[in-house]
């Protein structure tokens, strides 16, 4: 039996016809549509590196099965650059040496952008802190990940006010 | 020692400082956070299977059945892999061709010597069959008891510890030295077994094309591996191809191929398609090595005025059933501290576990805590202050080899790093500081150490007739940010700016670049890079200098300088002329050098080599309910030449957060009973989340060795944990006046536990 | 992962209609379920995927005041709702406390309620445990059980209930609207989980197939809104199961109690609702002597089954703790670090 699926992926609308309900959102995404920007970290939703937006909220893309998404819009980190142009978070991530090893980095992306459209921390660092606790970072890149979230919220904010 | 390492010990064309020194951004950044940088299970391949082990659940004993038809009936599922079919290898899996060669099981028997050792694979089309196939394997074993615990069996004295150290041995007479003292302190200290857990799971995709191996796998030593490979598998090291462009975190985990690797390469050979093994998170904690448990017991001994006169480190420490590796946990104490008489002594016992290895900063990370908590409580002991205390036993030369040092500059890292902390304010008595809301307010401190180590390590470099630069070795970046640092390297070794020159890496058909680990790899392919850029501006000198018609004819190798893609009269810089045109002029497309980085046997035999550091930590501590949280880090850490200022602070603060990690969170809880490791996952196995870190602060001093290499590069990757880990712990025990001896730190060893 | 039937039911009749096949398990966001999947911990042959059933969506109050919140609001939903938050704010610093921002963002507050265990053994398929394999046995009695229960268990289960949700939510008499086969029916949330008896393998007073609808919050509830906090230790500062929680919420006037209510997550298979301390609260002066009294009588009956003594004395101080923050007022806004000790507020330490 094959389960239809309607997703837009990075905004460009797809029709999948998934032969197994199993399939994850994470595994979908690595190996079958071959975005493999996303990460597989635990597989369990204990460590972040798979968090993606769906319908413009962070989730771990690990514990949700594609087939349960249907009609739903998936934001990746493929998706986040306009053409040539970093999103405001990803710039900050180069410019504050958020990341080291990259492995946690596009989960850290994902979820700081999710966070600013919450809209709950601020530029409170503590409350960063807290919002980006659900991406575990080996390598501890935490002090600059706090950094570049707030660095990239400012920006964000001023070019809102531009607009 | 190279000829070429000779020519370049103090290269003129080397610009010190137009490159290396700058804190530019990862050039690697890029391709990271748009999620273009393909770390080896994001690879593909048409017509790409899944496989999944299976893994057992006993820690000792032989599996006795798998349902092979159950899995093989689950649709999707195309071959399962057991002893019985698995492919030959022509290497023995039991073997030991080098020291380096750790045993590995690959399906060579039906024994199970630890818990989540693999005893099946699974080849499906999809993941999710290959997954559910290992599911349904359903294995059944005949179990023998398994030995855990560092009780467990009968100990005995390992043959060496660490890297070839000896397990006993003695500077001067400790225990006349202990018994002669006024004031002995004698206290037992453990540390759990720590597994690296890297973000980035193990993971191999292999193909064979022919008799030709391809894979992508992460490593922290692709020449080795591939030696190893081609041992294993009876091929030639050129048959193989492997990519390791990115590693998503090493840790020391991914320096030696493991047996699911190898049964990733089988399952391809089986099936005669390439496949993809990405283990599982819950697997990793077996197979791969982890950080020995230890008991570590030490005897300090000070005189009158707080000065130490013997130390005796003891460190019970385990292996497995089947291997040696023994964490050289008290290697840390002879460099350390001054003291008469100095003593490490070593016992082991075997369990049943997977092999211990290295584990970031080993050895040091677990000694280094014990020894700095000793100290502490030393201190205490004396009535002094702990950084005082430090201090008057400040080693001016390595105390168990009375080596002098090649550099070392501890005094200013305590003097800065304390200055910026605002240590001196810190009141002697435990439990006396309080913030304004009555948290329990704790400052302690550690003193950071690893050793400068260099392996081996070759490079290649190339200028082109346009006057650009290829530089390549077989260099690995698992995040300590090699691509970065040796493009810089590269760039001033051969004069150029950063965009003119190509750095290639992280494959292994490149020059051998050595091991990355020991915090050494700068070190080691810095080196080579450099020799090599040096040895392609000498034979390009070489060329113009005795060319008539060159500017610089006859000036000699020596009268020429490197500066900007051209080569200049160091008797009058305004004479020169372009790599290209003197490519150009000779007819030659391009023109290519090597070099190699290498340790200098003189000089490591003349001088003691160590990183150094000091780090200060301010814990808050809830006086009812025990929770910790670690409010305030400085670390002031001296380590030679630093290439990127940017990317070392973030490796620093990276291995101080390691150092929380040590003292307040990672244990793996192993039930004795079973063997299993019952928090195999990164929910219970506890590493520190965002809030649990503060806004850390480190820096590094100025340090010049003119001994260790011809960069003056020590190594940062690993110091940053060492000193930590006890900063923080003596932070506890300041904040608490509970000095906790069990790590890490549990709220169970805090809560009040009256009312 | 086995494989199993999907099915994606548009109403609460057709899901219930799908569930009544044998095996069958309800799916809300999965990140208890699939996760306990992947661990073969559970293998439902039949998922009915509740997730597009637009009527379970709703947070509503009512004519008489009660807030009645479909079982497939989010977590994050319900925390970050301004009004919900400010009549409930314990709730929503619970719900807030939990997991992480993404699993907030998902977790249903249906699922949260029925979420499992997170005993190690019952995870461990290779375990002896009553509760996963009734009749087994049970190897966190002697094995790693420093997390386990302190109140509530039976020799056959030292099991916890991990949810931070519940713990305010049992406090502040929540009731829960459950449909099945027969109909509908309430529970209150205190009465929905069981202590692990000689049966641990069944955790709630649901029938195989009852759906849950709705949580309710009353509108006396309310009545604590100025004094009401939810505080949690853990061994990591954020995204770490409680070692030891509790809700408390304080009706006052003039420095007098008039009502209390407390309840202990961590502890028991249960939320545990602490009745008589409450008891023994209304009408004293809020003050830490009666703090410390109810926390005598909420943890009298409690006795370690394993290697966690530790959490008695704990739960004790947490519940002083607790009281105290509820006393000294809700916070204006959530606390940077929600639940954190650290967050609590000035002066309410003990022994300072
Ligand atoms: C890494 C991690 C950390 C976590 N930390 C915390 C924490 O600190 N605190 C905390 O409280 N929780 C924590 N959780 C648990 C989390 O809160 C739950 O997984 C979540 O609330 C479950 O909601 P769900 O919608 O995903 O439920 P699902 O996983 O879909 O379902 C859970 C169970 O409830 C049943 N079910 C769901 N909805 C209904 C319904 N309407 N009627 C009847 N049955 C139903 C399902 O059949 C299933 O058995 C954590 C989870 C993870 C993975
Ligand atoms: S405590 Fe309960 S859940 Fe844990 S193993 Fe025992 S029976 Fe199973
Ligand atoms: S891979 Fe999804 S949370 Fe770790
Ligand atoms: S950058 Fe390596 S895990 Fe975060």
């Amino acid at each position: 039996m094959n389960w239809t699926v309607r997703l837009a992926v990075n905004g460009e609308p797809r029709t999948l016809a998934l032969d197994d309900p199993r399939v994850t959102l994470l595994d979908l995404l690595r190996e079958r549509l071959h975005l493999t920007g996303t990460k597989k970290g635990c597989d369990r939703g204990q460590c972040g590196a798979c968090t993606v937006l769906v319908d413009g909220r962070r989730i771990n893309s690990c514990l949700t099965l594609a087939v349960s998404l249907d009609g739903a819009a998936i934001t990746t980190i493929e998706g986040l650059a306009q053409g040539d142009r970093l999103h405001p978070v990803q710039e900050a991530f180069i410019a504050h040496d958020a990341l080291q090893c990259g492995f946690c980095t596009p989960g850290q992306i994902m979820s700081a952008v999710g966070l600013i459209n919450e809209g709950q921390a601020g530029d409170d660092p503590e409350r960063v802190r807290e919002g980006m606790s659900g991406n575990l970072c080996r390598c501890s890149a935490y002090v600059g990940i706090v950094e570049a979230v707030r660095d990239a919220q400012a920006t964000l904010t001023d070019k809102e006010r531009a607009a | 020692m190279t000829p070429e390492l000779n020519l370049s010990r103090d290269p003129a064309h080397l610009r010190h400082g137009s490159n290396i020194g700058q804190p530019l951004s990862r050039v690697d950044g890029l391709a990271k956070v748009t999620g273009t940088a393909r770390y080896a299970a994001d690879n593909n391949p048409p017509g790409l299977l899944y496989a999944v082990t299976a893994v057992s659940s006993i820690a000792r004993g032989r599996v006795v059945a798998l349902d092979v038809d159950a899995a093989k009936a689950h649709p999707g599922v195309v071959e399962v892999m057991t002893p019985a079919n698995r492919p030959a290898l022509a290497g023995d899996p039991d073997g030991k061709p080098n020291p380096f060669a750790f045993r590995f099981e690959a399906l060579q028997n039906d024994r199970v010597r630890y818990a989540n050792q693999p005893i099946a694979l699974v080849i499906a089309e999809s993941l999710e069959a290959a997954t559910e196939g290992a599911a349904l394997l359903a294995p059944r074993y005949e179990a023998e008891p398994a030995r855990i615990g560092l009780d467990a069996g009968d100990a005995y004295v390992p043959p060496v510890v660490g890297m070839g150290f000896p397990a006993e041995s003695h500077h001067g007479d400790v225990e006349a030295a202990l018994a002669g003292s006024d004031r002995q302190i004698t206290a037992t200290y453990e540390t759990p077994a720590h597994y690296h857990n890297a973000m980035e799971p193990h993971a191999i995709v292999a193909e064979w094309q022919g008799d030709k191996l391809v894979i992508d796998t992460p490593t922290q030593g692709l020449v080795m591996m591939r030696g190893r490979l081609a041992e294993l598998f009876g091929i030639a090291p050129e048959s193989i191809l492997i990519r390791s462009p990115y590693l998503g975190g090493g840790f020391g985990g991914k320096g030696f191929i493991a047996g699911p690797q190898i049964l990733g390469i089988l399952a391809a050979k089986l099936v005669g398609r390439p496949v993809k093994l990405v283990v599982r998170r819950e697997q990793l904690y077996g197979p791969f090595g982890h950080r020995s448990p230890t008991r570590q017991t030490l005897r300090l001994g000070a005189d009158g005025a707080g000065r130490l006169s013997g130390i005796h480190h003891h460190a019970r420490i385990a292996t497995s059933s089947f291997e040696d590796f023994y964490e050289a946990a008290a290697h840390v104490t002879h460099t350390l501290y001054a003291a008469e008489a100095i003593a490490t002594t070593y016992d082991a016992v075997r369990m049943d576990t997977g092999t211990p290895l290295f584990v970031r900063a080993p050895g040091i990370a677990p000694g280094s805590i014990a020894l700095e908590s000793a100290v502490d409580e030393m201190a205490e002991a004396c009535g002094l202050d702990p950084l005082a205390f430090r201090v008057k036993n400040y080693a001016e030369v390595e105390p168990s080899t009375g080596k002098p040092f090649s550099s070392k500059a501890l005094r200013e890292c305590y003097t800065q790093g304390a200055e910026r902390f605002g240590w001196w304010e810190r009141p002697l008595k435990a439990r006396t500081m309080r913030d304004k809301d009555g948290f329990l307010v704790g400052w302690g401190m550690g003193t950071a150490t690893f050793h400068a180590l260099m392996f081996a390590g070759q490079a290649r470099a190339v200028i082109r007739r346009d006057g650009s630069g290829v530089v390549e070795s077989g260099a690995h970046d698992m995040g300590q940010g090699a691509w970065t640092a040796f493009a810089q390297i590269a760039a001033d070794s051969l004069a150029l700016e950063l965009d003119q020159v190509t750095f290639k890496a992280g494959t292994s058909d490149l020059p051998d670049a050595g091991i990355a680990g020991g915090s050494a790899h700068t070190a080691t392919v810095g080196t080579a890079i450099h020799n090599a850029g040096a040895a392609v501006i000498a034979k390009l000198a070489e060329l113009a200098t005795s060319d008539q018609r060159s500017p610089l004819f006859g000036a000699g190798n020596a009268g020429v300088i490197a500066r900007n893609g051209r080569l200049l009269r160091r008797d009058d810089e305004g004479r020169g002329e372009s790599y290209a045109d003197i490519l150009a002029r000779a007819g030659l497309d391009q023109i290519e050098g090597s070099g190699s980085g290498v340790p200098d046997p003189a000089a490591n035999e003349q001088y003691a080599m160590h990183s150094h550091g000091a780090v200060f930590a301010e814990v808050k501590v809830d006086p009812d309910l025990g929770q910790v949280r670690v409010t305030r880090m400085v670390g002031a850490f001296a380590a030679g030449r630093i290439i990127n200022p940017k990317l070392v602070n973030s490796q620093l603060i990276g291995g101080m957060i390691w150092g929380i990690s040590l003292a307040l969170h990672e244990e793996a809880v192993t039930d004795r009973r079973t063997g299993r490791i019952m928090n195999a996952n990164l929910g219970e196995y506890h590493v520190p989340v965002n809030a649990d870190v503060p806004a850390i602060e480190a820096f590094t001093v100025a340090e010049h060795d003119p001994f260790v290499n011809p960069l003056g590069i020590k190594g940062v990757g690993e110091i940053g944990i060492t000193g930590s880990a006890g900063a923080v712990a003596n932070a506890v025990a300041h904040a608490t006046g509970i000095r906790v001896r069990r790590f890490p730190v549990r709220i169970s060893d805090l809560v009040r536990s009256g009312h | 992962m086995n494989r199993f039937d999907y099915v994606k039911p548009a109403t609460v009749a057709e899901a219930i209609a799908a569930a009544g096949a044998p095996g069958a398990a309800y799916l809300a966001s999965g990140t208890n379920l699939l996760d306990l999947m992947k661990g073969n911990v559970v293998r439902p042959e039949r998922l009915v995927d509740i997730t597009h059933i637009k009527e379970l969506t709703r947070i509503e109050t009512s004519g008489n005041g009660d807030v009645r919140i479909g079982a497939l609001v989010r977590n994050a939903d319900l925390a970050y709702d301004a009004s919900f938050a400010k009549d409930f704010p314990a709730v929503a610093e619970a719900l807030l406390s939990g997991a992480s921002a993404q699993l907030r963002n998902a977790a249903t507050v249906g699922g949260n309620l029925l979420q499992r265990t997170r005993c190690a053994y019952f995870y461990d398929t290779a375990s002896a445990c009553n509760k996963r394999a009734p009749g087994s046995g049970c190897d966190a009695r002697d094995g790693e059980n420093s997390q386990h229960a302190v109140l509530g268990w039976s020799e056959a289960c030292i099991a916890t209930n991990p949810s931070d949700f519940c713990v305010p939510l049992a406090a502040f008499d929540a009731v829960v609207e459950v449909e099945g086969a027969s109909g509908r029916r309430e529970v209150a949330l205190e009465a929905l989980h069981l202590l692990t008896g000689t049966t641990p393998d069944r955790e709630s007073v649901l029938a195989p197939g009852e759906l849950i609808v709705a949580i309710r919050l009353p509108a006396a509830a309310r009545a604590f809104a100025k004094h009401a906090r939810y505080l949690k230790v853990r061994e990591r500062n954020s995204y770490a199961f409680a070692v030891v929680s509790a809700a408390a919420g304080l009706v006052l006037e003039n420095g007098s109690i008039q009502q209390a209510r407390l309840a202990l997550g961590g502890v028991a298979a249960k939320p545990w609702r602490a009745h008589e301390a409450e008891a023994l609260l209304a009408g004293q002066p809020a003050e830490h002597g009666s703090f410390e009294r109810a926390a005598e009588a909420a943890l009298r009956e409690a006795t370690p089954s394993g290697d966690n003594a530790y959490k008695i004395p704990l739960a004790r101080q947490l519940i002083v703790r607790a009281l105290q923050a509820a006393m000294q007022g809700t916070p204006s806004r959530m606390p940077a670090l929600p639940a954190s000790p650290f967050s609590a507020v000035p002066g309410a330490l003990h022994d300072a």
